[in-house]
């Protein structure tokens, strides 16, 4: 039986969370040992069934998994199971988001307890970025890696490890912000237990990524692997040093950091600040790294430019994080170099930008042919606007008015949906077809609907946050001749309800091209391919 | 052009690395130099800032920069600016008796534009933006008061606060619950909500209200009076009036009789000081019902 190890190791780990089930000493530690036991069984029991699978029914079909590799030199398995997975969690983030949205506009929409904003809000989030966002930086990583160093995956299944236990993890942490577990600290909700689980999973990872460049068959390391191991190294040290915490108990949901005071906020910023840096900065810029010249079939645009940009990027990054505590407890020393610091990443992160763009030249043309480069430029347009309004706003006298408002979650959605997102789709639609030989995608006239619904979605998104942040920074900070306050809270609140139904509709337009992509790729992936009118003609059509 | 050792690109005619991965070629393009001048640019402006600002921390504390700025030396000047703007006009409402303030139009303006700006912070959250009150939580533009809608009375209110058990000189007043202390039968309370409803010339059932008459001569009118016109001395509302705290209808009436819900509201003269509660006093006053 091909997975007795791995059935007995699940049968082992459901067995003490049985016990935790019944042992542990709060609710929540019980409820969470509970699901992760029914987790756990359910996947014993499911490999125990599946367990001669070396037969694939349909010889012409690509299996999941076993014996038809796309590329016999290469593991592909996992990457095909982290495609769905990025599609899978890119819907139920982007559902949340627009749900939570609504509940902005319309509270009556809070269903107390489980449902209400604050808990699906870091599920709207923790999806989206570690789900949505960690998947296809994982599965493409994998793909890039084994490509670019002419390797197979080091370590064998332990690629399928990162795998599960990537889902597992965003399993543990998703029911847990719904039941209620949460340390509080933004983008780092997760309690001890599963911040313990989620850091052996990014372990194995870097062992899978580091050994496959550590036994590549090229001389030289691709750039775009500098960038995804700056990615997986620097979160490693973010996730570890931000989420050190004494559990109450080894048997309890309630864990207290080991810092305090002004020293927590700093922490929990160095980690929420570079896990935009590294997470959805670095990562993504090795993305677009491979996928970028491949889809343009042009070279890199300047070796050294990407020399240049990555060190001075990944250096200038991580002091950067105190500009989220402007005009706070943090000293005005801190504060300064958090805003310097800042500005100085303004042109090493365009660099990236530049990099990708300028690869396009010679090549053009594409931009109006090949809707999957068109997804890419735009990607770089809003990372290069995103980049830019980044060091804006870390500028004293701009945050003052800036800071707690809308402005911050139009500039945060600017870069998630335009960057993280466009870039994201781009290479999954990339990958769909070669990762199930397929000669081509189901539909590029859909990737095209996807493009312009997801750009008009992002546009609509991003300025009516920005009319809502400015109108809300200027409400708060109004005072009368006399140097009395104008207006109340409530009444600022008031103020955004239109920018906030707004914000729904921009949301829900982006979500409407992701579910016709799932759609594309599905029909992909069963091997269809659309009867449709070509995209362009690229011949000139003679007048009638 | 040594062509044998140099890959070049044909259509850019730019060099190449040499380095090819999985079909991918790098140009050798230099940077460009906008891009590298307005990099060095950033560098600059940051060195200079930092120069200018705190920055560099020591053992005992960091370089206070050029500028010597401190955030809090900032923010402590605009306080202390915006006091100095008003101090006359403070030390004017600090010694003037609160009903006599109305007789200084600048004073007054003062105080409601102040009162105006304290009320959004501190009691908005129960009262509405706009004074507008809630079920529970008084309607404050209307000229229906219960505990008195003179300068000095809000004040007092204000200052002291309402069945706030933290203040010695706070409003008290607790309406027995009828229906739950077994005091009246569930009859005789339905019946008396009938007679109520007929004070302020609502709907009504006639024999319920005659049979409520004696009823509410001998559990009522001591503090709501024999007309149901109420008792500021006692906080007791007027119920001949259109204005309901906690609705009108026979079924809320009925409720407010068998257990009544008696609202709390906090004591601010230590929160916010004699000043403060003054502008408040003078601008609830100014909201349209003042006495």
């Amino acid at each position: 039986m091909k997975y007795t190890a791995t059935v007995i190791a699940l049968a082992v780990a459901a067995v003490l969370a049985l016990m935790g089930a019944a042992l542990g000493r709060d609710d929540l530690f019980r409820a969470h040992s509970g699901i992760l036991f029914f987790i756990l069984t359910a996947a014993a029991f499911f490999l125990l069934n599946r367990a001669p699978l070396s037969v694939p029914t349909d010889a012409g079909a690509i299996p999941f998994r076993g014996a038809g590799e796309s590329s016999p030199a290469y593991i592909d398995g996992p990457i095909r199971y982290g495609v769905i997975a990025t599609l899978f969690w890119g819907i139920v983030g982007f559902l949340v988001g627009i749900v939570i949205a609504a509940q902005l506009a319309w509270p009556d929409l809070n269903i107390e307890p489980y449902l209400n904003f604050g808990r699906l809000r870091p599920l709207h989030t923790s999806a989206v970025v570690f789900a949505f966002g960690g998947n296809a930086l994982i599965c493409t990583s994998f793909w890039v890696v084994q490509r670019t160093s002419r390797q197979k995956l080091f370590g064998g299944d332990l690629a399928w490890f990162v795998f599960w236990g990537y889902q597992l993890f965003i399993v543990l942490a998703a029911t847990g912000y719904v039941i209620g577990v949460t340390q509080s600290r933004e983008y780092a909700e997760p309690e001890w237990y599963v911040d313990l689980l989620l850091t052996i999973v990014w372990v194995a990872y870097l062992v899978v990524f580091l050994g496959t460049i550590m036994t590549r068959r090229e001389s030289h390391i691709y750039v775009a692997n500098w960038f995804y191991l700056s990615f997986i190294v620097t979160v490693a040290m973010l996730h570890v040093v931000n989420n050190l915490a004494v559990p109450v108990s080894f048997m309890g949901s309630k864990s207290y950091s080991a810092f305090a005071g002004v020293q927590d906020a700093l922490t929990q910023w160095w980690y929420g600040h570079n896990a935009v840096g590294f997470f959805l900065t670095a990562g993504f810029l090795g993305m677009m790294y491979y996928f970028m010249p491949k889809q343009a079939g042009r070279p890199v645009y300047s070796y050294r430019l990407s020399i240049v940009h990555f060190w001075s990027l990944i250096f200038l990054y991580i002091w950067a994080g105190p500009h989220h505590l402007h005009y706070t407890a943090l000293p005005d020393w801190a504060q300064t170099l958090g805003m310097v610091f800042s500005i100085m990443l303004w042109m090493p992160s365009w660099g990236g930008m530049i990099n990708g763009l300028m690869t396009l030249s010679g090549a053009w043309d594409k931009v109006r042919t090949d809707p999957l480069i068109r997804m890419m430029v735009m990607a770089l347009a809003f990372y290069g606007m995103s980049t830019f309004e980044g060091p804006m706003m870390s500028i004293k006298s701009i945050n003052s008015l800036s800071h707690y408002t809308d402005w911050t979650i139009g500039h945060v959605h600017s870069g998630a949906l335009g960057w993280v997102g466009m870039i994201s789709f781009a290479a999954v639609y990339f990958l769909v077809p070669k990762l199930w030989a397929r000669t081509q995608l189901y539909s590029l006239r859909m990737v095209n609907w996807h493009f312009w619904l997801a750009t008009l979605g992002i546009v609509v998104y991003a300025s009516v946050m920005w009319v809502s942040g400015i109108t809300q920074g200027l409400m708060w900070r109004e005072y009368d001749e006399q140097g009395f306050l104008v207006y109340s809270f409530a009444e600022t609140v008031a103020a955004m309800h239109p920018y906030y139904a707004l914000r729904v509709l921009g949301g829900g337009l982006y979500f409407l091209g992701a579910l016709i992509m799932a759609y594309n790729i599905y029909q992909t992936i069963r091997g269809r391919v659309r009867d449709e009118r070509p995209l362009v003609s690229l011949a000139p059509q003679p007048a009638e | 052009m040594d062509n044998d050792k140099k890959n070049i690109d044909e259509i850019s005619g730019v060099e190449t690395t040499g380095h090819v991965w999985d079909g991918i070629q790098e140009l050798n393009n230099p940077l460009p130099r906008w891009w590298l001048w307005t990099f060095y640019g950033c560098i600059v402006f940051a060195i200079g800032y930092a120069i200018y600002y705190p920055s560099i921390p020591l053992i005992n504390e960091a370089t206070k920069g050029v500028s010597g700025y401190s955030s809090r030396a900032e923010v402590a000047a605009e306080l202390q600016a915006a006091s100095d703007a008003n101090s006359d006009l403070v030390a004017q409402l600090a010694s003037i008796d609160v009903a006599d303030i109305a007789q200084n139009e600048a004073l007054q303006r003062f105080a409601i534009a102040g009162g105006a700006s304290a009320f959004k912070v501190y009691c908005s959250q129960c009262h509405g933006s706009g004074a507008q009150g809630f079920v529970g939580y008084p309607n404050l533009n209307d000229d229906a008061w219960i505990w008195g809608g003179a300068v000095d009375q809000i004040y007092s209110t204000i200052a002291h606060g309402i069945r706030y058990d933290q203040d010695e000189d706070t409003r008290l007043s607790e309406m027995p619950a009828f229906g739950r202390d077994g005091i009246l039968s569930a009859a005789e309370i339905r019946d008396l909500a009938n007679y109520v409803r007929s004070l302020s010339g609502q709907d009504h059932d006639a024999a319920s209200v005659a049979a409520a008459t004696p009823l509410f001569a001998d559990n009522c009118a001591a503090c709501h009076g024999e007309a149901g016109e109420g008792n500021q001395d006692l906080g007791a509302p007027n119920l001949s009036d259109a204005v309901w705290l906690y609705g009108s209808d026979t079924d809320a009436i009925a409720s407010q009789i068998q257990n009544p819900s008696h609202g709390v509201m906090p004591a601010w003269l230590d929160r916010l000081g004699d000043v403060t509660v003054k502008k408040l006093s003078v601008y609830v006053h100014s909201l349209g019902g003042g006495e």
